[in-house]
């Protein structure tokens, strides 16, 4: 060993650490690195505040809060086109989901024993119905059909549902006029049954009460519910604006000049609005809703806001005002 | 001895060099980027407060500021386009402080500021002066067209603790060769300091000509941009606390398409931010839409506790 290169090194060394030291004192490094994390953690910080938030305020409804099992009609041309992103958007709100097709799955699909079609829905819909009620029946006490083009806030269904009890024979959704005299639920915009009318639903097939007698699902679902005495629900809300559409919102909100009932509001049982006044705030569903579309109103149902924006419909301090009038008069 | 020195200084130049080297390589990057100094902001992209540093201002001081925050909302209109400036007006821009809509030419159907004037550019400074010498005490100007859609709570939200007295100029920036500029068509934000500047440097012919340079076009947004230059203030992009883009220069639809392209597996959170404040290239109808799924669409339950508030505005029905 050559005493010259150790003396080299230990120069290196030495000139190195002391340039360094140098460095650091004339630039402090204020650690970009740090006040990246230091955001990001208040971000999170941020993000648990809102989530505790939600969760508080579900608690803040009547302790019996209500339990959706949501169930999608299905199949499998449809899985990877649309379901997929319902699974993905509103699919996740729901305590409980299961997709029903004509064949079982690794989406995971529950296998109806009937053949894909139209001429077959209202089939689907018995077995549905009856698969749920032999499997599922104390998973929940509310039960919601939706299509895969459906869109869906479940806590807006929860908030309407929360007043209602579920051991009453109750049926809710868009409701409309015709063929059945106490109206029925479209099928697209999404319908629910309580416990109770599921429970009574099956018993009418089984007694023969209820029969297949048309194809057409929601209103052959409607004549069963009316037979086995099962009530329809008016679920707009308190100012009389509808929360299940069976169209997209660009049906409803647009502003037009008064007309006559266009087309897709002709079967429609309560007196539809147009313009703003035509939904509630706190919508419920949407009809003919594909992938992007899921994608839309999840963005703009729980994403986009108007930063401190104090919303004009606060639904409760109006009804607790209707209470004090009550009570004062 | 003597050489025993000798290969410990030259050890000793040699760490130094490659020391040097090393730093200049990038591990140590002295940082410029100041947080409260407002004087002297050379990096390009301005954040919206965090909610920490909202929380340590006084709630007094925080009233104060958002008392003082007005938006003056600058929107430049043609009678080709009816349909949108109707729409506009029955939309996001009664959110603003005060909307002045001015226009190439007067229209029957409609009130605006009209300008007589057919190219963009001499428009675009005609509407900034007449902004700025009829501004009052307001401070912000936001420039837009009429398919843009913007969501001015949340403009308020961006440059709240931003002072007008400095010179911003905010939206989406965009780099064209060596100029970067903020794009017209997703909006633009300019305190009034900036727009100050910007309506002096509007005397030097040389500088900051009306009719622009003969030899090149330059379109007006870039044309801005130039003046703007001359006089010391810089385009910056806005963003918020995570660093997402708040100026959109495309449809909702549009950009969530393409988030399903890029992030199949999460494709809203890959999109566009919670705060977002413009979005563009709307038909008028997606302007109704969108006016819903902004300020009414929700879900029942969820409280944000933000730190300001903004009231809605009178006399409107669909917000």
């Amino acid at each position: 060993m050559r005493p010259i290169s150790v003396t080299f090194t230990i120069g290196l060394i030495f000139g190195y650490l002391s340039l360094r030291l140098l460095l650091t004192s004339m630039f402090p490094i204020e650690l970009v690195s740090d006040s990246v994390k230091n955001e990001k953690n208040q971000l999170d910080a941020y993000n648990i505040h809102t989530e505790a938030n939600q969760k508080t305020s579900s608690a803040e409804n009547p302790p019996n809060s209500a339990r959706i099992l949501c169930w999608i009609m299905t199949g499998p041309r449809n899985l990877e086109s649309r379901t997929k992103h319902v699974k993905q958007t509103w699919g996740k709100h729901c305590h409980h989901i299961l997709y029903m097709s004509s064949v079982k799955t690794d989406f995971p699909t529950v296998e109806l024993n009937v053949s894909e079609g139209r001429e077959n829905l209202y089939w689907k819909t018995i077995r549905a119905l009856q698969y749920i009620h032999q499997h599922h029946q104390d998973q929940a006490n509310w039960f919601l059909k939706a299509d895969d083009d459906t869109f869906v806030v479940i806590e807006n269904l929860q908030y309407i549902l929360s007043k209602l009890d579920p051991e009453k024979p109750l049926y809710l959704g868009r409701r409309f006029k015709p063929f059945i005299s106490q109206g029925y639920m479209s099928g697209g915009a999404g319908y629910v049954l309580s416990k109770e009318a599921l429970r009574r639903f099956v018993e009418g097939f089984q007694t023969g009460q209820c029969t297949h007698f048309s194809t057409i699902e929601d209103m052959a679902l409607g004549k069963c519910m009316e037979t086995m005495k099962v009530e329809p629900v008016d679920t707009r809300d308190v100012k009389g604006r509808q929360t299940f559409h069976a169209f997209p919102l660009d049906h409803y909100v647009i502003r037009q000049l008064p007309r006559p009932r266009p087309w897709h509001m002709i079967y429609d049982y309560y007196e539809p609005n147009e313009g703003p006044n035509c939904c509630s705030d706190f919508i419920v569903s949407f009809h003919y809703i594909y992938a992007v579309q899921q994608y839309v109103l999840e963005y703009f149902t729980y994403h986009l806001r108007p930063y401190g924006y104090s919303y004009r419909f606060r639904p409760d301090e109006i009804v607790e005002a209707n209470n004090k009038t009550n009570k004062g008069g | 001895m003597l050489s025993e020195g000798g290969s410990f200084m030259k050890g000793m130049v040699v760490g130094g060099v490659f020391c040097l080297v090393l730093s200049l390589l990038g591990s140590f990057s002295p940082v410029t980027e100041s947080k409260t100094d407002g004087n002297d902001h050379h990096h390009h992209h301005v954040k919206a407060a965090s909610k920490d540093e909202l929380q340590q201002l006084s709630d007094s001081r925080l009233q104060k500021l958002t008392d003082q925050l007005q938006v003056y909302c600058v929107v430049m209109v043609q009678p080709k386009s009816l349909v949108y400036w109707a729409t506009a007006l029955d939309t996001w821009t009664k959110h603003c402080d005060k909307a002045e809509f001015y226009t190439s030419e007067a229209s029957k159907a409609l009130e605006a500021i009209d300008l007589n004037e057919k190219d963009d550019w001499a428009r675009l400074r005609k509407a900034l002066k007449h902004a700025y010498e009829n501004a009052g005490d307001i401070r912000w100007f936001f420039v837009a067209q009429p398919n843009t859609f913007a969501i001015i709570e949340n403009l308020k939200y961006l440059v709240l603790t931003k002072d007008p007295e400095q010179p911003f100029y905010l939206g989406k920036a965009v780099k064209s060769g060596e100029l970067e500029y903020v794009e017209l068509n997703s909006g633009i934000v300019l305190s009034y300091e900036a727009l100050k500047r910007l309506v002096n440097v509007f005397q030097e012919e040389e500088k900051c000509p009306e009719r622009g340079r003969q030899l090149w076009k330059l379109s007006d947004d870039k044309q801005l941009a130039v003046c703007l230059k001359f006089t010391g203030v810089f385009a910056e992009n806005g963003e918020d606390v995570h660093g997402k883009g708040l100026f959109n220069s495309k449809t909702v639809d549009s950009l969530i398409s393409e988030s399903m392209k890029q992030n199949p597996s999460n494709v809203v959170e890959g999109c566009c931010a919670d705060l977002a404040i413009t979005f563009s290239g709307l038909s008028a109808n997606q302007m109704q839409v969108m006016m819903f799924g902004v300020y009414r669409l929700r879900p029942y339950g969820h409280d944000f506790h933000d730190l300001l508030t903004f009231f809605p505005p009178e006399g409107s029905d669909n917000d």
